[in-house]
Order: C-alpha cells, then sequence, then structure tokens
C-alpha cells in the first residue's frame, strides 16, 4: 500500500469538507478521486500532500506515519490545476527548482532536467518563461518539475482543468502513456468522471466528503453502490421506478410480453449513437440510447408509437426521498 | 428589427459619399479640438504648478553663483543636514520595508480576529497631521512622558534627538510598502508557494526564491515611496526635532530655517538638491510601478 488515510475528518468552520474517510491506495496504481465541486476530493489530496492538517485521522506514505510531517519532507510531487509556474524562472529553472534545493551538481541537474523536458515532450523550450508557453504545455513542465525529485506518490489536483476540451483529452491519453512508463503511484483528482474512467485503475467516487464507491471504472459503472454513483459515473433515466443507463432500455416497434408503450418525443442524432426521448403512456419521460443502425432500422420520427422494455435487471431502486419528474 | 446598423454604412456604398464623408470629418475635427484643449489645459496646470515653481529655485539656486554654492555645500551645518536627512531615510526604508514585508504577508494571507483593525491602522499614518504625530511623541518620551522615565534612566535622550525623528518618519512611512505589497500578495495567492514546499524548499527558501522576486516591484516601489516622504517630511520632524542648529536639524529643517534668517540662496541651493533627489526618486518610482504592473499580469 502506498497511501494510507484513515478515519480523516477536517472541518472548515461549520462545513464538513471530509466525514470519516479511509482510504487505501495500492502501490503503482493510477488513483481517481471523482466527485462533484465541494465534494472534499481536493481537500483530501492536498491533506495527503501536507498542504493541509486533518483534524482527526492520519495519513502514512509506504507505511511511514506522515500525518504532522511538513510537504517537505512526504515525499510527493503536487501539480496544480492553475500549473503554479514560478513566473520568474525558466522552464530549466522550475523543473530543476527541487534538484538545486537539494543541492545536487549542477551537472547532474542539466542532465536531469533534459531527460525530463524529453519525457514531457518540451525538448527546445527549456529557455523560455511560462507566459511564453500554452496552458497545455505549462502544465506538463509542471509535471516534469514534481517528478524531477522523484517523488513517492504524484499528486495531480484536476491538472486539466483549466485546458480547453481538445488538449484536456489528449493531456489525459498521454498521462495515461506516461504512468505506465514511469509507474509513480498516482492520485489524480477530477469531477468529469469520462476522465477518471479514461485513466484510472481504481476510482474512488466522493461526495459531501464522504467515499460512496472505492473500486475498477467498469464496477462503478457496472455495478454502483449508490444512486449517487450510479448517476455520477454515467448516462442515467428513469424508468419503471428504477434507475437505469439508456442503453440498457430496448427500443421495439411490435409489443412483447414486458415491454410499455411509449411515444418518440425527439430523436438527438451524437454521431454513433443515437438518444430517444420518449414519452411513456402515463406521461413520464424516459431516454434510451440507440446505435445508429438501429435508429436507421426502427425508422425512428417523433410521434411514432414504440414499445420499451429494460434489457438488464441490474439497476438501481432510488431512495424515494428525492423527487422523480411528476406524474 | 435586427441590430441596427450605421447609418454611413447603409449610405456609403450606394448614395453620394460626399455628405457622410464630410459630416465625419466635421465631427472629427470638433473631436480633435476638445482633445487639443484638454492636453493643453493638462499641460498649463502641471506647468504653473509643479514646473513653475521648480524652475524658479533651479533659477535662484545657480543665480546666486557658483561661489555661493560651494561656500554652502562647505558648510558643516548643511553637510550635517544633509547627513541626517540620509541617516533618517535609509532607517526608516529599511525598518518600514522590513516591517512592511511582514504586515503584508499576515494581511494578504492570514484570518484572525481583529485583522480588519490592523488594515486600517496601517493607514492612520496618512490621515493624521504630521504635527500630531510629532505631538504624541513628545507626549510618550518626552518630559513626564510614558516612557520618559524609562529611556532617562537609561542615559538615552528620544526627544530632541536623533531617536525621536527617526521614529516620527518610521511612522508615517509605515502605510507605503503595505499598501503596495499586500494586493501583489493577494492577486499572486499561495500555490507557486505550495509548489515550492511539495520541491522541498523550507518555508524561508520559499520566501527568498519565490516569494521575494515574485514582489520586487512593489515593494521597491513601496520603499521609492517612502523615501520620498522620509525625505520630505516636516511638521513631525519639527516638532521632536527641537530644531538644534547643527544637531537635529534636517536638509528640509534647514531650508525652513534658511528662509526664516533671510540666507535665501542657501535655502534655494539646499531646496534645489532635495528636488533633484526626489525627481531621480519619481523616476524611480514610474518605472518600478510600471514594471509592478506588467509583473502582475
Amino acid at each position: 500500500m502506498a497511501i494510507g488515510v484513515r478515519q480523516i475528518t477536517k472541518r472548515f468552520g461549520d462545513f464538513v469538507a471530509l466525514d470519516d474517510v479511509s482510504l487505501a491506495i495500492p502501490s503503482g496504481s493510477l488513483t481517481v478521486l471523482l466527485g462533484p465541486s465541494g465534494s472534499g476530493k481536493s481537500t483530501l489530496l492536498r491533506i495527503i500532500a501536507g498542504l493541509e492538517a486533518p483534524d482527526v485521522g492520519e495519513v502514512t506514505i509506504f507505511e511511514t506515519d506522515a500525518t504532522s510531517l511538513p510537504p517537505q519532507k512526504r515525499g510527493v510531487g503536487f501539480v496544480f490545476q492553475h500549473y503554479a509556474a514560478f513566473k520568474r524562472m525558466t522552464v530549466r529553472d522550475n523543473v530543476g527548482f527541487g534538484l538545486k534545493i537539494r543541492k545536487r551538481p549542477k551537472k547532474e541537474i542539466r542532465e536531469r532536467v533534459d531527460e525530463l523536458l524529453a519525457l514531457v515532450q518540451l525538448q527546445g523550450l527549456a529557455e523560455r518563461y511560462p507566459s511564453q508557453l500554452s496552458g497545455g504545455q505549462r502544465q506538463r513542465m509542471a509535471l516534469a518539475r514534481a517528478l524531477a525529485v522523484e517523488p513517492q506518490v504524484l499528486l495531480l489536483d484536476e491538472p486539466f482543468g483549466a485546458l480547453d476540451a481538445r488538449v484536456r483529452k489528449e493531456l489525459r491519453t498521454w498521462l495515461r502513456r506516461l504512468h505506465d512508463e514511469v509507474h509513480v503511484t498516482t492520485v489524480l483528482v477530477t469531477h468529469d468522471q469520462e476522465e477518471a474512467m479514461e485513466v484510472a485503475d481504481r476510482v474512488a467516487v466522493i461526495n459531501n466528503g464522504r467515499i460512496e464507491q472505492y473500486g475498477k471504472p467498469r464496477d462503478l459503472y457496472e455495478h454502483p453502490a449508490s444512486e449517487f454513483v450510479m448517476t455520477f459515473v454515467g448516462p442515467v433515466t428513469r424508468f419503471r421506478e428504477r434507475h437505469i443507463r439508456p442503453h440498457d432500455l430496448e427500443v421495439q416497434l411490435a409489443p412483447n410480453g414486458t415491454s410499455e408503450e411509449a411515444t418518440v418525443e425527439r430523436v438527438v442524432h451524437l454521431g454513433f449513437e443515437v438518444r430517444v426521448e420518449l414519452a411513456l403512456a402515463g406521461g413520464e419521460s424516459v431516454l434510451a440510447q440507440v446505435t445508429r443502425e438501429e435508429a436507421e432500422r426502427l425508422e425512428l420520427l417523433p410521434g411514432q408509437r414504440v414499445f420499451v422494455r429494460t434489457r438488464r435487471k441490474a439497476v438501481f431502486v432510488p431512495d424515494p426521498a428525492p423527487a422523480g419528474p411528476p406524474s | 428589427m435586427s441590430a441596427p446598423v450605421p447609418e454611413q454604412a447603409q449610405v456609403a456604398p450606394t448614395g453620394n459619399r460626399a455628405t457622410p464623408t464630410r459630416r465625419r470629418s466635421a465631427h472629427a475635427r470638433r473631436a480633435r479640438l476638445v482633445r487639443a484643449l484638454l492636453v493643453a489645459l493638462a499641460l498649463a496646470y502641471v506647468l504653473v504648478l509643479v514646473l513653475l515653481p521648480l524652475a524658479g529655485i533651479t533659477y535662484y539656486a545657480l543665480k546666486s553663483g557658483l561661489g555661493t554654492i560651494g561656500e554652502t555645500f562647505s558648510q558643516p551645518d548643511v553637510l550635517h543636514a544633509f547627513y541626517l536627512t540620509a541617516v533618517i531615510m535609509v532607517v526608516a526604508v529599511v525598518v518600514t520595508g522590513t516591517f512592511g514585508i511582514i504586515v503584508a504577508l499576515v494581511l494578504a494571507r492570514d484570518r484572525f480576529p481583529g485583522k480588519l483593525l490592523v488594515s486600517a491602522l496601517v493607514d492612520l499614518p496618512l490621515a493624521v497631521s504630521p504635527v500630531i504625530v510629532g505631538l504624541m511623541a513628545v507626549l510618550l518620551f518626552g518630559r513626564g512622558g510614558w516612557f520618559e522615565p524609562f529611556f532617562a534612566a537609561q542615559g538615552i535622550q528620544i526627544i530632541f534627538a536623533l531617536p525621536s525623528m527617526i521614529l516620527v518618519t518610521i511612522f508615517i512611512s509605515i502605510p507605503f510598502v503595505i499598501r503596495e505589497v499586500a494586493p501583489v500578495l493577494e492577486e499572486l495567492g499561495m500555490e507557486e508557494e505550495q509548489a515550492a514546499w511539495t520541491l522541498g524548499a523550507s518555508k524561508l527558501q520559499t520566501f527568498f526564491r519565490v516569494t521575494l522576486p515574485n514582489i520586487r516591484w512593489g515593494l521597491l516601489y513601496g520603499m521609492a515611496l517612502s523615501s520620498a516622504r522620509a525625505i520630505g517630511e516636516v511638521g513631525a520632524v519639527l516638532v521632536v526635532s527641537g530644531l538644534l542648529q547643527g544637531r537635529t536639524e534636517t536638509a528640509t529643517l534647514y531650508v525652513f530655517r534658511a528662509f526664516e534668517q533671510y540666507q535665501d540662496d542657501q535655502g534655494y541651493i539646499v531646496a534645489l538638491t532635495l528636488a533633484a533627489f526626489s525627481i531621480l526618486l519619481l523616476i524611480g518610482i514610474e518605472t518600478f510601478k510600471r514594471k509592478s504592473l506588467k509583473a502582475a499580469n
């Protein structure tokens, strides 16, 4: 186990950011803390880094109690959402900062920085200043800077949050490949479930300061432990008082023993998939997701009468408390 | 109706081009005239209020001739006055600079009860008349003052001596560095510093390698303002100095006395020297301010 978090509670005034959270992160893994904003995921990451102190609980890093260690002594690399580049230093000095603090010989620093710049594909930009780099380049520089001191664990706080959608997708694919190369235990915080699903070995879903579920991305999607996880890690629709994934709804033209009658309200083409908005006989609306081929075969048009049924049972019966759509 | 199309854009492609062109040029001419008038007004204002007096001092200082100028600068009183001004300025700038950074860091970074009060108190020296500042110092350190017995027992004279003059000058210069550095710190945030911590830098290393380079122009700007204020201060220093000629007389106080004693030439010469130094400072201030603003972006 690389990182152990035991029964951590953290309050900011009256607000409970983390409520008795425990988590064990295996060595060499890429773990994602996934949750909406204000869920406490960044606070947990900052507590692991030592940038925030828990009110109760303890943190271990490779079996060493780190709870009272300052961030300087934890052997962590931290990457911030807004890069936190040292504005007054060149890219080379940024990346070499930690080594310079450790008083390594100049020649060694130079070689190591060149190596890292090659790793993050910033060769040739060593003498630039951060303001002369794009957002994606700055974040790769920040990553190289964090890796320079050979941290035991790498912590990334919404690292792609400030980048535009295209760069974000590129970078997360790249990050996953980088992790497979360097194998340093990594924890990444994000609110983007797609990002979590794509890069993570394991995902911890956090909501209201608690871990709702911790497991492999696929397990979270297929077997959510709570209604929150179900709705947060993928699309959800409500059918017969149950939450199901829209692609688990089957749309047919002829009735079948278990199907229910519905009217097509809208057909939205999203490339490979087609989203079909349906109104059930009772007036409730339901979302179905079908492939383009299926939509063409059924010749779906608004106003058309169809029959729907669920493909599988594994769904979630929501708590009675939250208000559903009016029926 | 869709978005309104500018009238001229509609007319220009089809109709007679002469009318809109002439109308536009008439409008442009009026705008140019207004702008020229404003520029002239601004120039005249600065000329009359700033440049004219400066020119006057320069004229009278130089008119007295090289002989008088040389004589003035060989007077022990004058030399001592400049020395005193320099000492007071340097001490005040170093003290307000050092403590200014500390207070600015606390105001920008920490939350504590009474923070608003501290923030308001920082500006107090700007609001209180310097003469009153001097009186407060006399009340504390002068004969019968709260602290007078203590320092008298040590054999240290505060009032009517250099310590009180430095003290009031520091008091008056407190706000400048704080007011310049605190907003820069707030704007910067803490992430760069936290990044430095995670890379192994101690708090002191972080301050000197990361924070200080980020605030340096704001700091220099604040220090330049402090210096200018320290050089020019008359009221507070006058009250606590006791006006002991050749002992507690700063350059500014010397000018004050020179005119009272009808030594106008010497007064002008010292005044011009002070003004020249202040102008150099001003140039520095403008440069630092511009760099500080640029650095913030």
